[in-house]
């Protein structure tokens, strides 16, 4: 890097973030621990077997009968019970539906239990055509996923969105409010250093621990959950760069002035929680009401998100989402040019 | 030529607070000038305004003959300062550092090798500043605001916290840096300090220069550089006494008086002729200590 200021800031930003133990743990543990546990809490099992219990005396042929025929459906785990034990069964959830075997028989069930109502549609099926009806057609059965429809593939764009906004606005506010509070930017100030080459060392080193921070969840969602990237690594690298500047920009309006760690800390927090609830990190922001839509289709944590998930899962073309675009660049460029006028360095 | 020239430096905060009210300062090139008084007296501010890092709110600030409206970058690299309490980044190490700082400046500037060695840390240079103790710390500040090759050094309370060696080796530093044809300004609370680096010294109190001169002038004006203090077991009348008298705290008498070997027997005498006992006595040479109680009042320290 040689004797340039340039150079050495960059080596001072780089020496700054690889010698904090911590950092390394934030950057390239945490999301895999992340992508990890919720990989598997969320991982697509298929639905459970419904248990379902005959009941009736086991001499009687109407039973036997119904139960060998529920037994043959793979979907469902068949018991016998008692009749008296209807009520027992329910409560234990040994049965989530009781069928009392009958010329008319009875689906006893419990409508509240999803699992519950729609196995009846199932077990009826089952009877009727034991009982001798035939179908008209028997439709084909495709249930192979769609790619990039799984959780994982949701929770991974969502992950990367989120790394970008922590890692602006942690790596660069923190880092700036840090220096401010340890009286270092003012000491920096009474130096003929270059601002441009300040503010440019922090710029490139957030690209290249972007970088590194997003390689490392895109390569571990590769390897363990088989998640592609659809789209065009180009397009992928836009929207990367551009949230990553939206995020800086808010970043350096949070640092400008705050000369408590504790101030920027709480501001941080207040800025960067609310968006991990609503902007569809771990799940989609669509489940929110109608009403609050608008603002949050307006936060920049939405609209990288959305342009994350068309690039990732969809393979969707950035432009053709002008909206989004347009709220990450209004939000990398009105809070940017506001810390540039109220940055203060003591 | 002035290395610094104040007139009529005025600033007030935006809280109303009048930090400063009219300071006049002129340090030729070359010397060494202190800045003394008690915290809040406005020393720090003065700093502030000399670093180019706040505008006074009226006044002229020339440094260098220039001035930080007109040539802020020319100065940047011409004035070297070290703050009060700056912690520089606790993982870079003391050549890190230095490199760091020292890529800032142009053509200007030391070697970061020869800083370190003026402060004499070379055998820390690979050691992280977080593993500094106080006093290196503080001689770390002192080599970062040496690596431009300042030709005017602005210290702020430079040996505040520090152990008697560290601040005599500071001292050392300064002297070496004056010797060489450089200019200093510094603050500080320790007359002994200012005694022994300062070519010339403005007392501040209030945000107004309250005294200005050499160390031996300033102690002259007390009227003699040697003092005496003592106690007395019964009221005394000032006027039955050979010497001005002032009081001090815990009932103490002190004067200042040049021909001690007369005006000792004399004062005791005079007490004697009174019929009061003495239950202490002292004396010593003057310090600017005594200076800056006879000008306000205060100890320097009180704040």
């Amino acid at each position: 890097m040689g004797k340039s200021s340039f150079g050495q800031l960059v080596l001072f930003r780089w020496r700054e973030f690889s010698r904090e133990p911590e950092t390394l743990f934030w950057v390239f543990i945490f999301p895999i621990l992340l992508t990890v546990a919720l990989g598997l809490a969320f991982r697509n099992q298929g639905p459970q077997p419904v248990a379902v219990a005959v009941a009736g005396d086991t001499t009687d042929a109407a039973v036997r009968s119904t139960f060998q025929t529920l037994h043959a459906d793979s979907a469902l785990i068949v018991r016998l019970i008692p009749t008296e034990s209807v009520d027992a069964a329910f409560r234990s959830g040994q049965a989530t539906v009781v069928v009392v075997p009958g010329l008319r028989p009875t689906y006893r069930f419990d409508r509240r239990n999803p699992a519950s109502a729609s196995s009846i549609a199932l077990i009826d099926r089952d009877l009727q055509r034991a009982a001798g009806r035939q179908e008209s057609f028997v439709a084909q059965l495709d249930d192979r996923p769609a790619r990039g429809s799984r959780y994982v593939d949701f929770l991974i764009p969502g992950l990367i969105g989120l790394s970008i906004m922590n890692g602006s606005i942690w790596g660069v506010g923190w880092n700036l409010v840090q220096m401010r509070s340890k009286k270092l930017l003012r000491r920096l100030a009474a130096t003929p250093m270059s601002k441009a080459a300040f503010l440019g060392s922090f710029i490139l080193m957030r690209l290249v621990f972007l970088g590194l921070e997003l390689g490392v969840i895109l390569l571990f969602g590769r390897l363990a959950f088989d998640v592609r990237i659809a789209g065009s690594i180009l397009d992928l690298a836009l929207v990367v760069v551009l949230g990553a500047a939206s995020f800086s920009g808010i970043a350096g309006l949070i640092a400008s002035r705050a000369s408590k760690s504790e101030t920027a800390q709480g501001l941080m927090n207040l800025v960067t929680f609310p968006m991990l609830l609503v902007s569809g990190v771990f799940f989609a922001s669509t489940n929110f009401p109608d009403a609050m839509q608008p603002v949050i289709r307006a936060l920049p944590l939405t609209a990288l998100n959305t342009l994350l998930r068309a690039v990732v899962n969809s393979g969707t073309s950035p432009w053709t989402m002008p909206v989004e675009l347009l709220v990450l660049v209004v939000w990398g460029v009105v809070p940017f040019a506001l810390a540039l006028r109220w940055f203060r360095w003591t | 030529m002035n290395a610094i020239r104040l007139r009529g430096l005025r600033h007030v905060y935006p809280g109303g607070v009048e930090a400063l009210r009219g300071i006049d300062i002129e340090i030729p090139v070359g010397s060494c000038f202190g800045l003394l008084g008690p915290n809040g007296a406005g020393k720090s501010t003065t700093f502030e305004i000399l670093n180019g890092l706040i505008q006074p709110t009226s006044g002229t600030v020339e440094l260098l003959g220039k001035t930080w409206r007109a040539d802020a970058p020319w100065l940047r690299e011409r004035v070297g300062v070290q703050f009060q309490e700056t912690q520089f980044y606790e993982k870079l190490s003391v050549a890190e550092t230095l490199t760091l700082f020292r890529s800032f400046y142009g053509a200007r500037g030391l070697d970061p090798a020869e800083a370190i060695r003026l402060v004499h840390l070379d055998e820390k240079a690979t050691a992280h500043v977080g593993q500094l103790s106080g006093g290196q710390r503080q001689r770390l500040a002192l080599a970062v605001a040496l690596v431009g090759d300042p030709e005017l050094l602005l210290l702020d309370e430079p040996t505040t916290g520090l152990d008697p060696q560290s601040r005599r080796a500071l001292w050392a530093i300064v002297t070496d840096w004056v010797g060489r044809g450089r200019t200093v300004l510094l603050s500080t609370h320790y007359m002994d300090e200012a005694e022994q680096l300062c070519d010339r010294l403005a007392v501040i109190d209030g945000g107004l220069v309250i005294a200005e001169g050499t160390p031996r002038e300033l102690i002259a004006r007390l009227g003699g550089d040697h003092v005496i203090e003592f106690a007395a077991d019964g009221p005394l009348d000032p006027a039955a006494l050979p010497v001005a008298v002032h009081s001090l705290p815990n009932g103490r008498m002190g004067a200042a008086v040049t021909d001690l070997h007369r005006t000792l027997p004399a004062l005791l005498s005079a007490l004697d002729r009174s019929g009061v006992g003495l239950t202490e006595l002292t004396t010593r040479s003057a310090t600017l200590e005594d200076v800056f109680v006879e000008l306000t009042g205060r100890s320097l320290r009180d704040g």
